[in-house]
């Protein structure tokens, strides 16, 4: 499936930040499942390459503004063709060996609930226990937008009962870790289904801003990203959406996505990855002075004439 | 000292000096000295332990002496370990061998805080992580030398090795003229030819080096600034460099200068607010990636703490073996592991003979001397033990070396240990001398500077 794609953020300051610096992670790389026809990032209209291409798979660029500002366009824009390979992630470039992805962050702790998620699943067989696994996190966790943010843990987010596809990709990764499989989180973009049980994007692309901002003069004056408005843009919205993947030897990586209990289809274009989702994260920035910020976010994915 | 046979010989020129000079001079002296050393200023922590920055740490004007001989052996097991190390970094950010094969489990590198993940695929020039490393030795008999830890991130002190033979110098010169010991002021040229080796590859001609610190309200910033005038390089503070187009440049009078190595004196979790802690005020904006496409070269590398992490020092003699082929020089002293069922009951049962220190913990704190702790402390040290054993290991209480140390009664013995600086760039070098700290209080084995640590001139004499 050919997806035409424009994810644009614009980022807002008042008053103007007196610089900013920016991480992007904004670069979907190829695999077997996907194939990168173009594609093109840009800040304020200005071009941005990738300076490191990383050996966990993802390319990052860096950006930052030589004056004061008072507003961001980034874009990445571009047209990538997917396949369906029952959500097996082959042929990504990078060497990094998967017990990496063993690596408990802050966000992936499981705690005694989470234990239980994946001992009660089937033990015999590891991918019937994922996709059982997948299943539990679907059912166990109603997907509700605002209900959670971007700091919330696996943990609590399970207590809850309620979340987003971040929530659901860290409950997902902190119980496979919690059973010794590597597991990694996905940021990228989905093309909605028609019978899709997801509503909005917005909180979900609130989680996917991390855009840390501070104040140099007052300390860590954080001002978090407010992510708001829906584009007009023409064309089916799309929102950046998260999942999960995980490594079984013999296969390799595969992808699973509790919010829509599926492993991804064709329907899904992998961005970056990381061990959750402030390493995935595909915009990072640091702002100097002290303003407040503001953000909206528009996905736009439109299908080419065939 | 104090054995019937007489001082060991390296020490007899040294021993006929004092006798000579008699202690009641040589106590003047040492005011003297103390006065030199607070004027200029040397008033700063040793690495991570803590404690009052502004404090002078007392200097003993009785050098600690190495025979050639026992020179050779310490400085070939400490490039060979400093070798390992490197070695390790370098398979660790890259295949794993050492876990595959089985020699160190993985968790304990994947899992580890110093771990970077990051850092994988990383090429760093010359494959080089920790530039400095420092190794704390101590000696338990005449054969044997151990090593207590590694120091691979940003060893300090070594200022101290520099102003204490200076000092020395300055004040007993016709000691010097008599003995035969080996310069250590080679130190910080020895420190720029390594640091310009380590130059990314596409850098062609004179590197431009600068010793990045955190500023003057750092601890060793005395250090710093000292190493950065003797090496004649820029000392640079975070708002002095910026990050344009994957590169590095330092603010100049004569407008931006690109850096290509930086000797950082920062820990990791500072040196980039877009990468690592995003509070941190004393970044750079965007260095680490700028490091990772191999624009500028950080000494140490980010990362390269895990390699003197307590839990996987344990595993430094099998790296010696599983990289370089050799037998360790060096001995570990010998160390359970409380993670380990038959380790952590041996460890419960005979607490009262053991030091248990925490994986994490540096500087002396926290830490439990069995032998000196009351019987409620152990109790309540071994709760600590069972409710998180990964995060304990424990060693024997050693029968440390004591070196003839000046105090207001006289010459006595006091235990010492000691810290020779390697540098490794496309050379490993090993400069002969170090920072020997020693335990002014009578009987204690704790030479940090925050406890009652002192430190001494070390001479290595050449045959």
């Amino acid at each position: 499936m050919e997806h035409r794609i424009r994810h644009l953020s614009t980022y807002s300051y008042d008053p103007a930040a007196l610089r900013i610096a920016l991480r992007l992670k904004l670069f979907p790389v190829d695999h077997e499942g996907q194939q990168v026809e173009s594609w093109k990032v840009t800040v304020n209209d200005e071009e941005v390459s990738p300076l490191v291409f990383s050996d966990l798979g993802d390319r990052e660029a860096l950006w930052s503004s030589h004056e004061a500002i008072d507003r961001l366009d980034i874009v990445a824009e571009g047209k990538i063709v997917t396949r369906d390979t029952a959500g097996v992630v082959r042929g990504l470039p990078g060497n990094a060996p998967p017990g990496i992805f063993r690596r408990v962050t802050d966000l992936t702790e499981a705690d005694k609930a989470i234990r239980a998620l994946i001992a009660d699943a089937r033990q015999d067989d590891r991918l019937a226990m994922l996709h059982g696994l997948m299943g539990q996190i679907n059912e166990r966790v109603t997907y509700l937008t605002g209900s959670t943010s971007a700091s919330t843990s696996a943990a609590d987010a399970l207590k809850s009962g309620k979340g987003v596809c971040q929530d659901h990709a860290h409950l997902f990764i902190a119980a496979c870790r919690a059973a010794d499989i590597p597991a990694r989180y996905i940021t990228g973009y989905l093309k909605p289904d028609a019978d899709s049980d997801i509503e909005a994007p917005a909180a979900a692309l609130q989680a996917q801003g991390q855009s840390q901002s501070q104040s140099q003069s007052q300390g860590s004056d954080k001002s978090d990203g407010q992510s708001q408005s829906q584009s007009q843009e023409s064309g089916p919205l799309l929102e950046t959406h998260a999942w999960g993947e995980a490594w079984i030897d013999g296969i390799g990586w595969i992808g699973f996505d509790p919010s829509n209990n599926v492993c991804p289809t064709e329907n899904y274009v992998r961005l970056c990855s990381g061990l959750d989702a402030v390493g995935a994260a595909p915009i990072r920035g640091n702002v100097l002075g002290e303003t407040k910020e503001s953000l909206e976010v528009s996905v736009a994915i439109g299908q080419s004439q065939q | 000292m104090g054995d019937p046979a007489g001082p060991r010989r390296p020490y007899r020129n040294v021993a006929r000096w004092i006798e000579k000079t008699g202690i009641d001079l040589l106590n003047m002296r040492r005011e003297e000295a103390e006065a030199i050393f607070r004027r200029i200023g040397i008033t700063f922590a040793v690495y991570g332990e803590g404690g009052d920055p502004e404090r002078l740490i007392p200097f003993d004007m009785i050098p600690r002496i190495f025979s050639a001989a026992e020179w050779r052996r310490v400085s070939a097991g400490v490039k060979q370990r400093a070798r390992a190390l490197n070695a390790f970094l370098y398979d660790i950010y890259h295949r794993g061998e050492i876990i595959r094969a089985g020699i160190i489990p993985e968790h304990l590198i994947y899992q580890n805080e110093a771990f970077l993940p990051e850092m994988v695929g990383v090429e760093p020039p010359g494959r080089v992580y920790s530039h400095i490393v420092g190794v704390d030795i101590v000696r338990t008999d005449a054969e044997d030398f151990l090593v207590l830890e590694d120091n691979c991130r940003t060893p300090s002190g070594v200022s101290y090795m520099l102003e204490n033979r200076e000092i020395m110098m300055r004040m007993f010169p016709e000691l010097f003229a008599r003995s035969n010991v080996a310069p250590v002021d080679t130190y910080p040229d020895e420190l720029k030819k390594s640091l310009a080796e380590v130059a990314p590859p596409a850098c062609k001609g004179d590197p431009c080096i600068a010793l990045l610190t955190p500023g003057p309200f750092n601890s060793a910033y005395y250090e710093h600034s000292y190493l950065a005038d003797l090496m004649g390089i820029e000392l640079v503070e975070p708002g002095d460099l910026f990050v344009d187009e994957g590169k590095v440049w330092m603010r100049t009078t004569r407008g931006p200068q690109r850096l290509d190595v930086i000797y950082r004196r920062i820990d990791d979790d500072y040196i980039d607010p877009l990468a690592f802690r995003s509070d941190s005020m004393l970044g750079v904006q965007g260095l680490f990636n700028a490091y990772r496409a191999g624009n500028v070269t950080l000494c140490s590398a980010p990362g390269a703490g895990i390699a003197d992490d307590k839990a996987i020092y344990i595993f430094v003699p099998d790296m010696v073996r599983f990289y370089l082929g050799e037998e360790p020089i060096l001995k570990n002293v010998q160390t359970w592991r409380c993670a380990l069922d038959d380790d952590r009951a041996y460890v419960l049962d005979n607490l009262k003979d053991l030091v248990v220190k925490e994986v994490h913990g540096s500087g002396g704190y926290g830490m439990l001397v069995g032998p000196k702790a009351t019987k409620e402390e152990r109790r309540v040290y071994a709760e600590r033990i069972k409710a998180d054993p990964d995060n304990f290991i424990a060693q024997p209480t050693l029968n440390l070396s004591t070196s003839p140390t000046l105090g207001e009664e006289g010459l006595s013995g006091r235990h010492v240990d000691f810290r020779p600086y390697c540098l490794v760039g496309a050379d490993t070098r090993l400069v002969p001398g170090g920072l020997t700290r020693v335990a002014l209080t009578k009987g204690s084995l704790v030479v940090n500077s925050s406890q009652g640590g002192g430190v001494k001139d070390t001479w290595v004499l050449s045959e």
